[in-house]
């Protein structure tokens, strides 16, 4: 305040009143300090306040995901457990051995996959004593009875199995036939009288069981698209991929409507050959069906006239052009989105009748029909000739729906993946029953399903991961957290029920961990915002920062240069 | 006159040699055929077509990517599995001499406009976000099916796309841009998903090669109208029209299309081949070092067509098993199959752990 006093009165004129001399560091002019500080505030506040701020709200909003536990799926054991249930009946075995019932084996062995998953398949055996109804049903006549007999009391869970085993000279299976596959989930396997008796056994039941559930080769089939591919299969290439539903068309189609009058009673087939086939197999998925007929529609290809048998074939390699000139026709699938499978019956012309399939020695087809993986398949339908005889055109036509339905459901087991099992030696197969599917077919088809399910989630859910990894301005949204998290969860559950033997309960959650980190994955706001090269940052942040920055900082250096100099000078005077 | 007769005797024989081992051989060429088939791995055929430019003086872009959508809609790949994005502003412009039609040849040969055109994203749809959008499949739940890339792991896609490019980017409808990091990352992030098996890129723009330096994911093939520095022309004005009508590397591969059916051997060396620079005054590249084939087993139509695997149905089920007959049904053809499975040598395995 004085030294301020004194330079207004220097200024307004008056006595010049003798100012105390400037001593270094203390009486700096007030303008000077008040300007040095005010340039450290701003400073200060820019720095502090404003850096921060500017780094938070310009930051993009990524909720925190499991990384960790994403990254521990991939060392996941999987554990594929299948409870098997032995039943001894009386004179299977020897006494002495039978004294030790009930006890449990397990045989565990390690599936030997080039995957990053270990997977072990483990039979686990209990071993028990036959109750009294079913030594009774066992020693009935034939096993038909036998069957009808022991399936009355219990429902089998899904996944398990039972084996009976049944004394050696037993007249219930054929002579030389050492074990029997039913089509629901039992089997029956011939007892020895051996001191190695349950060693023995075991192993029969071990090959049966193996035939009925789990083998390397479901396994490979299942995990086909994550091995590294060593050798094209097309079995490995044909099933349909694990989906939550499928859509059914069937489709009739006549090209020459003036000769062929054509009626199929595609309502009652569906009703009584594919509805119980496809709620047999409705644990796999929703299933919907739909048909169609179509005039008009020709195949892509012409067939050649064959003069031996005055017919006309299609050769083989000409097949894989038939489909794609129908496809535009069959209009299918504008509504859902689940895959399609396509069946096609075909009448042919007049003109082109009889019409046969030949395979690529030149023989015709059995059956007269072929299919395409993923797609559906085609049938062609020759009509009777004798139809031709009375009537004028056009002749009535009724298409025999069994016959058509037995190729069309075979083609519909072999698109599903549901491959003839491998059997063991001497082993009896009583084959699928009326809907076409035996139960036990469906439960390795749940397997192989989980284990597919299970593979894909967890490469969805690592591929996530990395891309969030490594392109840092996608914004994660709560809702995409809580899919992640939903998913991470289903996996570890699924994983669980399998080790546990719970078939259907590990099925389920496999399909939930698939969806939700299909969900996830899938999201639309995932979008990665769009690409800013470093250059462009700069020309976006320069104008706004600079004209503010650079009074700041010229300030700043020169606060420093001059208390560097103040600092300096003390030691010069003294 | 003996040995004449010898003679034509020793000729016809060598004659009917020479007949009989052509036919073994295109006997065995058919079977390898089919067994080729089933080489490529895939089982279905997707194709997403772009055409960035629009206004009239762009013609020659939406002519190209039309005159490629015949090509590969001749060749089978039905519209269903088409993503065709179109500014589509062309055939009812109000400067087109000849309304509802593009030509893309002089003389206004071909028309490749035609009445069954079936455009997915047409006019002010077609923007960088849509695009990366189909080809990453994060798409809103509403969109309908004709607008979406449903492929899976066995898809084979050709993506085309021309326009008016530079160094490292493509313009879109003049208003933004897509770089060559965001495709090849739009790449991987497809390739995570497995949402292809095998990928052909094919670009006809100025400067295509840059757009396709950055891919870094597995399968791909990548075909460049032009190099870095170099322009792509475009091919011959139409007089009646006023604009150009096509651009030369489209031109040429259009002509090499032509002579390709459903069923041709032709390979992609030939495809590389295609417009030298005498013809095109730009080099086209071509970029195979991530594509795990050897290119001269590609077949064309392994992008261009859809040729589907078959198989012959031989097995049937029984629908209505005779209950009095069970004995007859057990015997089944299964029984064969039902063949040695040898039981595991228990130490090797280390099964037993009784």
């Amino acid at each position: 305040m004085r030294v301020a006093g004194a330079r207004l009165r220097q200024v307004w004129g008056g006595q010049p009143s003798p100012l105390p001399a400037p001593q270094v560091g203390t009486s700096v002019p007030l303008e000077v300090v008040r300007g040095k500080r005010a340039a450290l505030f701003f400073a200060a506040v820019a720095i502090v306040l404003g850096l921060p701020l500017w780094w938070k709200t310009t930051e993009t909003y990524r909720a925190p995901l499991p990384y960790s536990e994403i990254s521990g799926l991939n060392a996941l054991q999987l554990r594929l457990m299948v409870p098997v249930t032995v039943v001894f009946t009386r004179e299977s075995v020897p006494s002495d051995a039978q004294e030790k019932l009930p006890f449990t084996v397990v045989h565990e062995r390690e599936i030997p996959l080039k995957y990053k998953m270990k997977i072990k398949c483990r039979f686990q055996k209990a071993y028990r004593r036959a109750l009294d109804h079913e030594e009774e049903a066992l020693s009935l006549g034939s096993m038909q009875e036998a069957e009808t007999m022991l399936a009355e009391p219990q429902e089998q869970a899904e996944g398990s199995l039972t084996v009976y085993v049944i004394p050696e000279h037993s007249s219930l299976l054929p002579q030389d036939m050492m074990s029997y596959i039913g089509p629901e989930r039992t089997a029956v396997v011939r007892g020895i009288m051996h001191r190695e008796a349950f060693n023995i056994v075991g192993r029969r039941v071990i090959q049966v069981a193996q035939a009925m559930s789990l083998t390397e080769d479901v396994l490979a089939a299942a995990l086909a698209d994550h091995l590294p591919e060593d050798k094209w299969s097309s079995d490995k290439r044909r099933p349909l991929k694990s989906s939550l539903g499928y859509e059914i068309t069937f489709s009739l189609l006549n090209p020459d409507p003036k000769s062929h009058d054509v009626h199929w009673d595609i309502e009652g087939a569906v009703r009584r050959y594919v509805q119980p086939f496809l709620s047999a197999l409705s644990a796999a998925g929703n299933f919907s069906v739909d048909s169609q007929i179509l005039y008009y529609a020709v195949l892509g290809v012409n067939p050649r006239f064959d003069p031996a048998s005055s017919s006309y074939y299609l050769a083989a390699h000409s097949l894989p052009h038939v489909i794609n000139p129908v496809e535009s026709r069959l209009g299918s699938s504008a509504a859902s989105l689940y895959p399609v499978l396509n069946f096609l019956l075909y009448v042919p012309e007049l003109a082109h009748s009889p019409l046969y399939i030949q395979d690529k020695d030149g023989a015709p087809v059995a059956t007269n029909a072929f299919h395409s993986p993923r797609w559906g398949g085609i049938m062609v339908y020759n009509v009777d000739p004798k139809a031709y005889n009375a009537s004028k055109l056009p002749v009535r036509v009724e298409v025999d729906m069994e016959q058509v339905m037995e190729v069309f459901l075979a083609q519909l087991r072999l698109l599903f993946g549901i491959a003839q099992p491998q059997l063991p030696v001497k082993c009896l197969f009583s084959g699928p029953k009326s809907e076409g599917l035996t139960t036990w077919e469906l439960d390795r088809l749940l397997w192989a399903r989980s284990v597919e399910n299970l593979a894909t989630a967890t490469t969805t859910l690592t591929s996530l991961a990395q891309l969030l990894g490594k392109i840092s301005n996608i914004v994660i949204k709560d809702d995409v957290a809580s899919e992640v998290y939903r998913a991470v969860a289903a996996v570890q559950k699924a994983a669980e029920e399998l080790a546990s033997g719970h078939l259907a309960s590990a099925f389920t959650a496999s399909q939930e961990a698939v969806t939700s980190s299909e969900r996830a994955f899938f999201d639309p706001s995932l979008l990665h915002l769009l690409y800013f090269p470093d250059d462009q940052k700069f020309a976006i942040y320069i104008p706004l920062f600079l004209p503010m920055a650079v009074p700041i900082l010229l300030s700043l250096v020169k606060i420093f240069l001059e208390t560097r100099k103040s600092w300096k000078k003390p030691e010069k005077i003294d | 006159m003996v040995a004449s007769c010898f003679l034509r005797k020793c000729l016809t024989a060598l004659a009917g040699l020479l007949l009989l081992s052509f036919g073994s051989l295109a006997a065995s060429q058919i079977e390898d055929q089919t067994e080729q088939f089933f080489r490529s791995g895939h089982t279905n055929n997707w194709a997403v077509l772009v055409c960035t430019s629009r206004f009239w003086f762009n013609y020659r872009h939406v002519a190209n990517t039309l005159s490629v959508y015949r090509s590969v809609k001749r060749l089978g790949i039905p519209d269903s599995h088409i993503v065709l994005m179109l500014a589509d502003d062309m055939a009812c412009n109000p400067r087109n001499p000849k309304p509802a039609t593009v030509f893309s040849h002089k003389n206004m040969e071909l028309n490749v406009y035609g009445d069954d055109v079936e455009v997915d994203y047409r006019s002010y749809e077609v923007t960088v976000e849509n695009f990366l959008r189909v080809l990453t499949g994060r798409i809103p739940p509403s969109t309908p099916r004709s607008k979406r890339l449903l492929s899976d792991d066995r898809s084979n896609i050709l993506i085309y796309m021309t326009g008016h490019g530079g160094n490292g980017f493509l313009k879109f409808q003049d208003s933004e841009e897509i770089t060559n990091i965001e495709l090849a990352d739009a790449f991987e992030q497809m390739w995570q998903k497995r949402r292809y098996n095998e990928l052909l890129f094919i670009i006809d723009t100025c400067q295509g090669a840059s757009m396709y330096e950055r891919f870094y994911s597995p399968n791909i093939m990548a075909l460049a109208s032009s190099q870095v520095g170099e322009d792509s022309l475009s091919h011959q004005p139409d007089p009646a029209i006023g604009v150009h009508l096509m651009d030369r590397y489209t031109f040429y591969v259009l002509e090499f299309l032509e002579e390709i059916n459903p069923a041709s051997q032709t390979n992609m060396n030939d495809l590389f081949q295609v417009c030298p620079k005498s013809l095109c005054v730009s080099t086209p590249g071509h970029r195979t070092d991530l594509f795990q084939r050897d290119p001269k087993n590609v077949l064309i139509t392994d992008f261009f067509g859809s040729v589907r695997k078959v198989e012959i149905t031989t097995e049937t089920i029984r629908l209505q098993p005779d209950l009095g007959n069970m004995e007859s049904r057990f015997l089944t053809d299964l029984q064969q199959k039902g063949k040695i499975q040898p039981p595991q040598d228990i130490r090797k395995s280390g099964w037993m752990r009784n």
